[in-house]
C-alpha cells in the first residue's frame, strides 16, 4: 500500500478554558487505514478526536494550540471554513443520533441538503450508494420513507454512518460507535469499518481493546491527556515499548 | 383516610369545572331557548331592543388572538432560539428572567400603559406608516382610531410573548445536544443546525407553546377591553374598533338590566368557555403526540 499521510497532528494541545485535556500529541494517520485510539475514561482520546474535525472548539471554552494537517494543510488556518472542513472529515457518535422527524432517506440526504440543493436523481443515487456502503440497504430499501426511529439501535448507527458517508468525506471519525450496541450490532459495525477503509481513512475511539485489535492497523494509547505510545496494532499489543501501555493492555488498570 | 382526602381533592377540580359549565348553561338557558344557534351567527347586539347576536364578538375574539399570535410567535421563537443557541452564557438567564417578568404584570396595568403610551405611539407613527405603505390591502384602510382591533392585538401579543417564549425555551433546552452535534458534524452552520435539527426535533413542543399562548389570548379580558374600542361590528380594517367575548361580558355584566340581557351574556360566556376548552384540548392532544415520540422532544 502506498504510504500517503492523510491526517496528522503536530504538537496538538486541546484545552477547556485553563484545563488541559490533551497535551502535545503528534500522530500521523496514513490514507486508507483504520487507526484506533485507546485508553481509560477521561484520558483525552475523545477530545483529541474532536479536534480533528474542529468540533472541540464548539465546546464551552474549547481551544487548541498546535496543528492538524489534512493532506498537508492546516485545518485551523484562518481561511479554512470549519463547515466545509467537516464535510471532508465526517464524524459518528457514541449513541446513534438519527434525526427523529426525518425519514430514513432524508436522514442520509441531510448532509447533502445542508448547503446546496442536489437534484432528485443525484440524491437518489448517493442515498442508495451510501446505504449500500453502510451495509444497510437491504434492510431499509423497502422503507426509505419510514421513520428513522423505527430502526433498531444497530441499524440506526449504520444509518448514521451512511449519513456521514453521503457527502463523500476523506476521513471518518468514530467516537466509540459500538458502545451502546449489542454484540450482533457491534460485529456488523466492525465488519463495516474494516470494509470502509478501502475508500476512507478511519480514526476510531474505543474502550474495547479487542475491538481495537480486531479492526485497526495502528493503535495509539492515551493516558492522562498524553499520547503514551503509537504504533502498528500488532506490535503495540504484543510488544509494547512503554510499561504503562503494557499495564493497560494486560488489564492491570483502566 | 389520607387517601380519601386526596381523592376528594383531586376530584374537586373536575367537579368544579362541571358545575361551572352547568351554571353557565343554566344562566344562558333563556337566551339559548330564545335565539338558539342564531345567536352564534347574528350580528346585532342591542340590549334595549333585546336583540342579541354574538358573531362579531366571536370573530373579534378569534381575530385579535390570531393577530396576536402572528406578532408574538416569530418574536418569542426568535428570542427563545437566541437565548438557547446564540446568546453569551452570562446573558441567557437575565434575558429569560426579564421576559418572564412580563407575565407577572397585571393585565389592567397593560391596559393603562396601552392607553397612555402604546396607542399614542401607534396612532402617531405606526398606523400612518402602515396605511401609506400597505394601504392597498383592505386591512390597512380607513380612518385611524386609537383604540382598535390592531391596538388590542399588539397589546395581546406583548402579553402572551412571555408564555410562548418560556415554554419554547424549555422545549429547545430539552433537545439533546447530540442532535445539534450531529448536524454540525455534517457541515451545518449553527443556524442551519437550528433549522434542520433542533427546531424539527422540538416542533411538537413549540406548537404546544403557541397553543398555550393562544389559550391565554382568547381569554384575556381587561387589557383588550381597554384597547379594542368595544364596538360590536366586523370591519375589514384593523384600524377600526372591534369587540371580544370577554370584553362584552366585562363591560355589560354589572349593568345587565333584564333577565334576557343577563342570559345573553351567560351564553357568550358559555361559548367562550367552549372555545377555550377546545383550544386546550388541542394542546393536550399535541403534547400527547409528543409523549408518544412521533415528533421527538420527549422531554416535555
Amino acid at each position: 500500500m502506498a504510504e500517503t499521510v492523510r491526517l496528522a497532528t503536530a504538537r496538538l494541545t486541546a484545552m477547556y478554558g485553563k484545563f488541559t485535556a490533551v497535551k502535545d500529541v503528534s500522530i500521523t494517520f496514513q490514507a486508507n487505514t483504520v487507526n484506533a485510539l485507546i485508553g481509560p475514561s477521561g484520558c483525552g482520546k475523545s477530545t483529541f478526536l474532536r479536534t480533528l474535525n474542529r468540533m472541540h472548539e464548539l465546546s464551552e471554552e474549547g481551544w487548541i494550540t498546535g496543528r492538524v494537517l489534512l493532506d498537508g494543510e492546516d485545518i485551523y488556518a484562518s481561511r479554512v471554513s470549519p463547515m466545509q472542513l467537516r464535510r471532508r472529515i465526517g464524524m459518528v457518535f457514541q449513541k446513534p443520533t438519527p434525526f427523529p422527524t426525518m425519514s430514513v432517506y432524508d436522514n442520509v440526504a441531510a448532509g447533502l441538503r445542508v448547503n446546496g440543493r442536489p437534484g432528485r436523481s443525484e440524491l437518489d443515487g448517493v442515498v442508495e450508494h451510501s446505504l449500500k456502503q453502510a451495509a444497510l440497504w437491504d434492510e431499509v430499501k423497502d422503507r426509505l420513507r419510514g421513520s428513522a426511529l423505527a430502526l433498531s439501535g444497530g441499524q440506526q448507527q449504520r444509518l448514521c454512518i451512511a449519513r456521514t458517508l453521503a457527502p463523500r468525506p476523506e476521513v471518518i471519525l468514530l467516537d466509540e460507535p459500538t458502545a451502546s450496541l449489542d454484540p450482533g450490532g457491534t460485529q456488523r459495525i466492525e465488519e463495516l469499518v474494516f470494509a470502509l477503509k478501502r475508500e476512507f481513512t478511519i480514526v476510531i475511539v474505543t474502550h474495547n481493546l479487542q475491538q481495537a485489535a480486531r479492526v485497526s492497523d495502528t493503535t495509539s494509547f492515551f493516558y492522562m491527556g498524553t499520547m503514551v505510545e503509537t504504533g502498528a496494532t500488532r506490535q503495540l499489543f504484543t510488544t509494547p515499548r512503554e510499561a504503562r501501555t503494557e499495564a493497560y493492555i494486560t488489564g492491570r488498570f483502566g | 383516610m389520607f387517601r380519601v382526602a386526596l381523592t376528594i381533592a383531586a376530584l374537586a377540580i373536575p367537579i368544579l369545572l362541571l358545575f361551572l359549565l352547568l351554571e353557565l348553561h343554566s344562566g344562558a338557558r333563556l337566551a339559548i331557548s330564545r335565539y338558539g344557534l342564531g345567536f352564534v351567527t347574528g350580528s346585532t347586539w342591542d340590549p334595549v331592543a333585546e336583540e342579541f347576536g354574538a358573531f362579531p364578538l366571536i370573530a373579534g375574539t378569534l381575530l385579535s388572538s390570531f393577530l396576536a399570535l402572528l406578532i408574538a410567535v416569530p418574536l418569542s421563537l426568535g428570542v427563545a432560539i437566541y437565548i438557547t443557541e446564540f446568546a453569551p452564557r452570562v446573558l441567557r438567564q437575565p434575558i429569560a428572567f426579564l421576559i418572564e417578568l412580563l407575565a407577572a404584570i397585571p393585565s389592567v396595568v397593560y391596559g393603562l400603559w396601552g392607553i397612555y403610551v402604546l396607542i399614542p405611539i401607534l396612532k402617531k407613527f405606526v398606523f400612518p406608516v402602515l396605511r401609506s405603505g400597505l394601504g392597498f390591502l383592505p386591512f390597512f384602510q380607513g380612518p385611524i382610531y386609537g383604540p382598535s382591533m390592531l391596538s388590542a392585538s399588539i397589546i395581546l401579543a406583548i402579553m402572551i410573548m412571555p408564555f410562548i417564549m418560556s415554554v419554547a425555551r424549555e422545549v429547545l433546552i430539552a433537545v439533546p445536544g447530540s442532535q445539534r452535534e450531529a448536524a454540525l458534524a455534517l457541515g451545518a452552520t449553527r443556524w442551519e443546525a437550528v433549522m434542520s435539527a433542533i427546531i424539527p426535533y422540538a416542533r411538537s413542543g413549540i406548537l404546544g407553546a403557541i397553543i398555550l399562548g393562544l389559550g391565554r389570548a382568547l381569554g384575556e379580558t381587561m387589557a383588550v377591553t381597554m384597547l379594542i374600542g368595544n364596538r360590536n361590528a366586523i370591519s375589514a380594517s384593523l384600524f377600526a374598533p372591534g369587540y371580544t367575548m370577554a370584553a362584552v361580558i366585562a363591560n355589560e355584566f354589572s349593568e345587565a338590566a333584564t333577565d334576557l340581557h343577563f342570559s345573553a351574556l351567560a351564553y357568550v360566556a358559555f361559548l367562550l368557555f367552549l372555545v377555550t376548552v377546545l383550544v386546550n384540548a388541542l394542546a393536550r392532544l399535541l403534547i400527547w403526540r409528543v409523549a408518544r415520540g412521533s415528533g421527538g422532544g420527549k422531554g416535555l
